[in-house]
């Protein structure tokens, strides 16, 4: 992933409570809802694993303060 | 490869007062807006660099453990009385950044009067008002901002205006007012919403920061669990519905041209008030720390009238005449005589943290009905003292019973309302209580220096008192 320099989220799958939210405010749908449930008996937020663009809307539509963090590799590296 | 990094700031980055099996995540039910203002919040306090100066204020209501997430300083409330220790907060540390977080029921039910207040005070506060139409913590019932036709647990059939009124504008009541510099109302919907709501959030922080005034944020929020929908729904029916009743929009904002509000510093020193109020410090010194000192705890009961009140007044005066700390807590009717009343009164030698007293030391009654009360709550090795007039009575084992011909004693000095002093002669002549005759005499001095007449009546009447104890017991 970090060879393409390519924004990606980091998603802490315990946190994740399966509203679906940030599936729909993703521009690129590029988030799905897993079959797996976490540890905790949620379903939780995969990555596809490219699209993402970086713009956050996922971060800061989360309920969950530290489920989604959004990593943007600078660029001129 | 250098990465910028898109994560919360302002809260902690993990929830150890929560604790549980996810100590990361918030106790929230899935899709809740709180979480989501949490995050702009803490943000917001994180990039002005407020969060050492911030006081948040949790309500009553799911956000109760606020303190869970927020990094900064907190005060958790009783419900909807934000605005009033909020001000305290302001006054007294004026370089506070005051932030009070409240749900519709804490800040628009309960909590109304003194939210007006506050704001129409102007008051340096940030004011964050999550209205999502419905009572979270308590089970989905009603709120003042349910809207007409919506459905909630304690109105099944729909909200009727009729029965139940109009949902309450909260940005408009506050708009009617003079003194607040920021109102805006937002939403939390969707991401595009969370984008405006983000800014205004900092703009009221901002407001903070430079101490300008009073600014309220009013955040449509979701709670999916108690009106039973999902994501989608949930933000639909803010979107759809709430913003119907509740129109977005920016009221007022008034910071730019809005001088910083600079009040004098506080000053908490007790001569600070006795100069206040032209007191005499020299007669009421500062309290001295003395763990050696054993605590006191008497209890003092009887008929409205009879003096009891002030029998504890005047042994609390005793003890801060001899410089330790002391408490004195009545409890009484409405009514001025004949009803029934007691005092409790703790004389320490630390502070007191508490001035109820649950088992005394002693128990002064002056009639029957207080003796048969309270008698069963002194400590074993304790005294009870009452007025021999009430006759045979039963004293608890390990309890010494005195009968004191208080009325007599007091009567044959001049005045029968004087027996409340008559037992307080006992009390020095047992010497229960720690303090000295001097001490004592200077309480009564004190107690009746508006009545001078009677302070030499008093004092003859503690001595004789002294003197029936010593050939008595």
């Amino acid at each position: 992933m970090s060879g393409k320099k390519e924004p990606y989220p980091v998603i802490n799958i315990i946190e994740c409570k399966a509203c679906g939210r940030c599936i729909t405010a993703c521009p690129k749908s590029v988030l799905l809802m897993s079959t797996a449930l976490n540890e905790r008996g949620y379903h939780y937020i995969e990555y596809t694993g490219e699209g993402c663009t970086g713009c956050a809307n996922c971060y800061y539509t989360c309920p969950e303060p530290l489920a989604i963090e959004i990593h943007i590799p600078l660029k001129g590296e | 490869m250098e990465e910028r990094i898109i994560a919360s700031k302002g809260l902690y980055t993990e929830f150890s007062r929560k604790g549980g099996a996810a100590p990361t995540a918030t106790h929230y039910c899935p899709g809740c807006g709180h979480g989501i203002i949490h995050k702009l919040m803490g943000e917001a306090m994180h990039d002005l660099g407020i969060q050492d100066r911030s006081v948040m204020i949790s309500p009553v209501g799911c956000a109760v453990f606020a303190y869970y997430y927020f990094d900064c300083g907190n005060l958790q409330v009783a419900h909807g009385r934000a605005p009033a220790v909020g001000t305290g907060v302001s006054r007294a540390e004026d370089n506070a950044v005051v932030i009070a977080y409240q749900g519709d029921g804490d800040l628009a039910s309960i909590g109304l009067n003194e939210t007006i207040q506050a704001a129409n005070r102007g008051e340096k506060m940030a004011v964050f008002f999550i209205n999502n139409t419905v009572y979270g913590m308590t089970g989905g019932q009603m709120a003042p901002t349910t809207l007409i036709g919506e459905r909630t647990v304690t109105c099944p059939q729909g909200r009727d205006p009729g029965y139940d009124g109009y949902p309450l504008h909260m940005c408009e009541l506050i708009d009617n007012l003079s003194a607040p510099v920021f109102i805006e109302r937002v939403s939390i919907s969707d991401i595009s919403h969370i984008r405006k709501a983000r800014k205004a959030i900092r703009r009221a922080l901002e407001i903070q920061r430079d101490g300008k005034g009073y600014a309220f944020v009013e955040i449509l929020s979701t709670c999916p669990t108690n009106l039973g929908q999902n994501a989608e729904q949930s933000t639909r029916f803010v979107n759809e519905q709430m913003e119907k009743e509740f129109p977005l929009g920016n009221f007022r904002d008034l910071a730019d041209q809005t001088e910083p509000i600079c009040r004098a510093d506080s000053v908490f020193k007790k001569k600070a008030i006795d100069d206040l109020f032209n007191l005499d410090t020299g007669s009421s010194p500062d309290a001295v720390l003395d763990p050696s000192f054993p605590e006191v705890q008497i209890k003092a009961a009887g008929f409205g009238g009879q003096g009891v009140l002030s029998m504890g007044l005047t042994i609390a005066h005793a003890g801060c005449v001899a410089q330790r700390f002391v408490s004195w807590y009545p409890s009484y009717g409405p009514e001025q005589r004949g009803g029934t009343s007691n005092c409790s009164v703790v004389i320490s030698g630390e502070s007191i943290g508490s001035p109820v007293v649950q088992e005394s030391d002693v128990l002064v009654a002056m009639n029957r009905p207080s003796l048969e009360k309270f008698a069963a709550d002194v400590k074993e090795g304790g005294y009870i003292l009452y007025d021999s007039t009430i006759g045979e009575c039963s004293i608890p084992e390990g309890v010494t019973g005195i009968a004191v011909p208080a009325i007599r004693i007091a009567g044959d000095a001049g005045s029968e309302k004087a027996a409340n002093t008559a037992m307080l002669g006992i009390m020095l002549a047992l010497g229960i209580t720690g303090l000295s005759a001097q001490n004592f005499k200077a309480a009564l001095s004190a107690t009746f220096s508006g009545k001078p007449k009677l302070i030499p009546l008093n004092h003859v009447v503690l001595e004789s008192a002294v003197s029936w104890a010593n050939e008595n017991l």
